[in-house]
């Protein structure tokens, strides 16, 4: 199971507390876990990424084992310990502003 | 007894006040959709209690919320368990989906060069006057977009862009579609107004449009004189009753035309400055209007500290300052331009917000004025619904 950690305003938008389980076949990827977070969470669409062209917004980053993958493709497999569900996969706004 | 409901979009959140006739007592509620930047709230005039709101962030993007209950529970529209799942059993969740139709195309940047047209978010919701699932929505970058389902999805009026869209070059406060007027006569026509772009009508429910700024002069932004575009127009209103009479404040200037739009005149006046964001009509008295001076494009507060709501009874040219309620020294808010706003009983009530956080409300067309709400974020929008 694999185990995202949203940022507060999504949660809020979700309507969810604490973390977020998706099944996801392997391999996982962010791009997966993107989608099967949106799906289970349609109101998601758009607020991680754009609706069309699927970039990821530009204060919004992704964390797997405290290591930024925001700029990875999304099609690169994620550490063992966010498959296995060991370590949670995180959503992070960005610091920005001042 | 009547019951009005006032809908403030803040900075940090909406907040719904309401109190009986009277207007003097109000209760709070809020802050719903706390932390997000609400940039508009409206009530649909068919069914009162469906508001649709714009909830946004600089992290998270575009959100549109609908009520159907007076504010008391929201929802993104078609987000019901039947309506998630499309053919290939993915969520459908289009609510949120602004896309430009066809080409992006772009408009003028900053250094004179073409960018293309970026959707950013939407900046006011406009709902039909005779259908609750029929709404309009002003954009950044300056678009306008309609919904026929209570916003379930939203298709672009790609005509607007066609009047010389290449043309319009944001200003400091971005480009987008701030301003919808619906006629209250004549529903294929409808008027928008544009910062830095200007004041447009269709007149064919949205499939064409046309500038409308003949007699605007803008010498400094636009040393054509008879340029069509990039007037910066802050705000455009009309009385049901006479809707060919619109009044505008443009960045510098407060203006009106008695023939739709083909020729504007300067009302400025004996204002103090007529420099200023909001303007609005009294709903009793079609040539009643208000405006909140502003110091200069250079100083967005109000001249010598002092909030004045300047009234004039004569559709514009004499004006008279208000000031009974409100602050009269080391005033430095600013009222922005969807922030006022009327409500249709017999003593006609008007209602401003600031960037300090307070709503203020005159009872009585504006001869004093009581706080109703303080110390709330910078209020982005402020809409009244003057409810049975």
């Amino acid at each position: 199971m694999i185990r995202v950690v949203l940022p507060f305003h999504l949660r809020t938008l979700a309507r969810v507390d604490g973390e977020v389980e998706l099944e996801i076949p392997a391999p996982v990827t962010v791009g997966k876990i993107l989608d099967a977070l949106e799906n289970k969470f349609p109101v998601l669409l758009g607020t991680i990424r754009d609706h069309g062209t699927l970039k990821r917004r530009p204060f919004v980053r992704y964390f797997a084992c405290k290591e930024d993958v925001s700029l990875e493709p999304p099609e690169t497999p994620l550490p063992a310990e966010v498959v296995s569900g060991a370590e949670p996969f995180l959503i992070v706004g960005a610091m920005a502003g001042g | 007894m009547s019951k009005i409901r006032v809908l403030v979009g803040t900075k940090k959140g909406a907040f719904i006040l309401t109190a009986d006739g009277k207007r003097r007592n109000w209760n709070i509620s809020g802050p719903h959709f706390a932390g997000w930047e609400m940039y508009h709230l409206k009530g649909s005039a068919v069914d009162p209690n469906r508001i649709y709101a714009s909830q946004s962030s600089g992290w998270f993007g575009q959100i549109i919320q609908r009520s159907d209950d007076g504010g008391n529970t929201w929802n993104t529209p078609g987000s019901s368990p039947e309506e998630l799942k499309g053919p290939g059993g993915f969520p459908k969740g289009e609510s949120n989906k602004f896309v430009y139709a066809g080409a992006d195309g772009t408009h003028k940047w900053y250094d004179g060069s073409q960018h293309p047209w970026e959707f950013k978010r939407v900046w006011h919701i406009e709902p039909s006057l005779t259908d609750p699932d029929t709404a309009y929505a002003g954009v950044e970058d300056a678009a306008i977009f309609k919904t026929t389902n209570g916003g379930k999805t939203w298709q672009e009026l790609p005509g607007l862009r066609q009047a010389k869209g290449n043309l319009w070059q944001p200003g400091a406060g971005g480009m987008a579609v701030h301003t919808i007027l619906l006629d209250p006569k004549n529903e294929k026509r409808i008027y928008v107004a544009i910062s830095a772009g200007g004041c447009f009508r269709t007149d064919d429910a949205g499939k064409t449009w046309k500038p409308i700024t003949k007699g605007l002069k803008s010498p400094f932004e636009l040393p054509d004189p008879d340029a069509e575009v990039g007037h910066c127009v802050h705000r455009i209103a009309l009385h049901p009753s006479k809707p060919d009479v619109l009044f505008m404040q443009k960045h510098w200037d407060v203006l009106r035309t008695d023939n739709a739009g083909e020729q504007w005149n300067e009302v400025s006046g004996n204002l103090p400055t007529d420099f200023g964001f909001p303007i609005d009509v009294n709903f009793n008295e079609p040539e009643t209007i208000y405006v909140v001076p502003i110091t200069s494009d250079s100083l967005h507060y109000p001249p010598e500290g002092k909030l004045r709501v300047y009234r004039s009874q004569t559709g514009g040219g004499e004006w008279e300052p208000l000031t009974k309620g409100l602050p009269q020294k080391d005033c430095y808010v600013n009222v922005l331009r969807d922030a006022m706003a009327v409500d249709s009983l017999d003593k006609c009530g008007v209602y401003f917000g600031t960037t300090g956080g307070q709503v203020y409300c005159s009872a009585n067309g504006g001869n004093s004025w009581i706080a109703i709400a303080e110390h709330l974020p910078a209020v982005y929008s402020v809409e009244v619904q003057t409810l049975p």
